[in-house]
């Protein structure tokens, strides 16, 4: 079968693989019929995740029909179309039983951090990934969820990760009706996470990015304001000055590790890795925000160090709230938002693009070529 | 959770215990649906185990591999012997992540020694996607593919200098 293959810092090529097989009583096989690349994607492509090894196919948001079960599985038949959560979830342990799925303790040997993603480098259990024409799915009677029918699949698709991600930082922000709500970062999560936090009742969704294209889609997207970084010489003081001096009640980091705006944090954070990325979206979110604010992180950041500035996180009494998206958990409700029309993610996909051609799809992305939001990779053995 | 009750004879030697629990003090809520199971441990009905037939690291802040595991490229080579080494170590530590960031260096190189092996010539530009960059970006490229040249010149201009100069020196 064909497979995105990860070879090295910046390169990536399709190749051919073996398929799948059913490694466990509770896997599945799925035909990938699409597969999304995610900013989560560029800090593996970017060679900034350790243990990302030479070989390995990404690709944690996906959907498929099921090709072939295991013994133990129940809740799914061969056939089915389904979109799977990027979370590899046991729904046994203490944290999935708690809806934890983004922290199962029985998907991931390799680190007790982070639970296991597909495709997600062995930090994150050593999983193949759904940039593929096929996928092996573990614990298939927990995770994978039938499509509604009627489901345009470029919503399903986005059901895996974005959707659920945008909503769950809004929601982590505790948003109290009326707050200021600003959202560092209009990429996919952040342009969703400003559309979501007006579900919670936000008063007023500020954003904030570099790049025109995507202030423009999230301004009328969310509809939110939303203002340059690049065109403002301080986004903390430009904050404080248009919240009448007291800061966001809520800031909400959709930007993670490969964060632009200050050159001590790239140097140190993307070009030298001395720091586990560049942490400049979480420095002003913590400057930005009011005394007491809380501060919400679904940026992806590297499993060692960062330099934020802590003592004013004590000193203004925040609160911090981050966590990977427990996808599973948000599913029923984020369904029922996309078959009433509350929510219309497929509007975020711009770019469609053989399987054939990831390297390209992987370099549009990661350099924001061609007004690029969201691209999805559709395998030659989509239509079979 | 247990409940205050439940707990409270076991404390009752500590002046003041629980009077001001308040369970609504709880900023995990909704994303945490608690459990009674809090402080149960390592103790539920743990799903069937896959088998590994290839090398599979654990972290050593686990007493084994978790129920299920992904098998995708098993550690081999001088990459593979760094991964082993930094398993030793925490999550917690240096002593983990540095190996595993070189060792994934070094299998940057091991992966274009494998390639030519399998008679293979990486087409590195193809790789890092110059097509789309050509299409989307053509000054972008340009200037990437002058700075390029420009820091070749320099280079071979710097071994050449040293070179005659080695060479005079002789
Ligand atoms: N927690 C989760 O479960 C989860 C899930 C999916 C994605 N993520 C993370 O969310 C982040 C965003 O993902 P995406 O797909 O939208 O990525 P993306 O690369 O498309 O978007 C990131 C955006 O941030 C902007 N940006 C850079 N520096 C900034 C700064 N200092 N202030 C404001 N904006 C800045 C970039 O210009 C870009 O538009 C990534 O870190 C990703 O790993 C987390
Ligand atoms: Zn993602
Ligand atoms: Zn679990």
């Amino acid at each position: 079968m064909l497979a995105m293959n990860y070879r090295g810092p910046g390169r990536v090529r399709i190749d051919h693989k073996p398929m799948p097989e059913i490694k466990h009583p509770e896997d599945a096989i799925v035909r990938v019929t699409r597969s999304c690349i995610c900013g989560s994607d560029l800090h593996l492509y970017n060679g900034n995740v350790p243990d990302t090894r030479v070989g390995s196919t990404f690709g944690h948001e996906f959907i498929g029909v099921v090709e072939e079960i295991g013994p133990e599985v129940h809740k799914l038949k061969v056939g089915d179309q389904v979109l799977v959560p990027f979370n590899v979830a046991c729904g046994k342990c203490h944290f999935c039983q708690q809806g934890m799925f983004g922290n199962c303790h029985e998907s991931n040997p390799e680190a007790t951090a982070v639970g296991g993603i597909f495709g997600y480098s062995h930090t994150a259990g050593g999983y193949d990934g759904g940039q593929a024409e096929f996928v092996r799915v573990p614990y298939a009677n927990v995770g994978p969820t039938v499509i509604p029918p009627g489901m345009d699949p470029d919503d399903a698709v986005l059901l895996t990760d974005v959707v659920p991600t945008g909503y769950q930082a809004a929601e982590m922000g505790g948003i109290q009706p009326g707050d200021t709500v600003v959202v560092f970062g209009a990429g996919p999560v952040g342009i969703m996470a400003a559309r979501c936090a007006w579900l919670f009742g936000a008063g007023r969704v500020i954003v904030f990015d570099q790049y025109e294209y995507r202030l423009e889609f999230v301004r009328n997207y969310a509809p939110c304001e939303a203002y340059n970084f690049k065109e403002i010489d301080d986004p903390v003081l430009f904050i404080k000055k248009m919240t009448d001096w007291m800061g966001a009640d809520v800031c909400i980091d959709a930007v993670g590790a490969e964060a632009a705006g200050s050159a001590l944090q790239t140097i140190t954070g993307r070009k030298t890795l001395l720091q586990a990325g560049s942490a400049t979206a979480m420095h002003w979110a913590i400057n930005s925000v009011k005394k007491g604010g809380i501060i919400s992180v679904v940026g992806v950041y590297g499993p060692t160090d960062n330099l934020i500035p802590i003592g004013n996180f004590m000193n203004k009494g925040l609160t911090m709230r981050g966590n990977q998206t427990s996808v599973k958990r948000l599913l029923p409700r984020l369904i029922e938002h996309v078959q009433n029309g509350v929510l219309n993610p497929r509007a975020l996909i711009t770019h469609r693009v053989p399987l054939e051609d990831v390297a390209d799809a992987y370099h549009i992305f990661s350099e924001k070529l061609d007004n690029c939001i969201k691209p999805v990779l559709i395998p030659p053995s989509a239509n079979a | 959770m247990p409940n205050l009750e439940e707990l409270a004879p076991q404390f009752a030697h500590i002046k003041g215990w629980g009077i001001d629990a308040d369970p609504k003090n709880d900023p995990t809520y909704p994303m945490k649906q608690r459990t009674n199971a809090e402080h149960s441990g390592y103790s539920w009905d743990r799903p069937t185990q896959q088998v590994a037939h290839e090398e599979v690291l654990h972290s050593n802040e686990r007493p084994g591999l978790t129920a299920v595991f992904g098998t995708t490229v098993p550690p081999t080579g001088l990459s593979g012997a760094l991964r082993r080494y930094a398993f030793q170590y925490s999550e917690s530590s240096y002593g983990h992540w540095l190996p595993l960031l070189l060792a994934d260096r070094v299998n940057v190189v091991e992966g274009i020694i494998d390639d030519f092996k399998q008679g293979r010539v990486p087409n590195i530009f193809a790789e890092k996607g110059w097509k789309s960059e050509w299409k989307h970006n053509p000054q972008g490229l340009a200037t990437k593919v002058l700075i390029t040249v420009a820091i070749t010149a320099g280079v071979v201009a710097l071994l050449r200098g040293n070179r005659s100069r080695s060479l005079q020196r002789a």
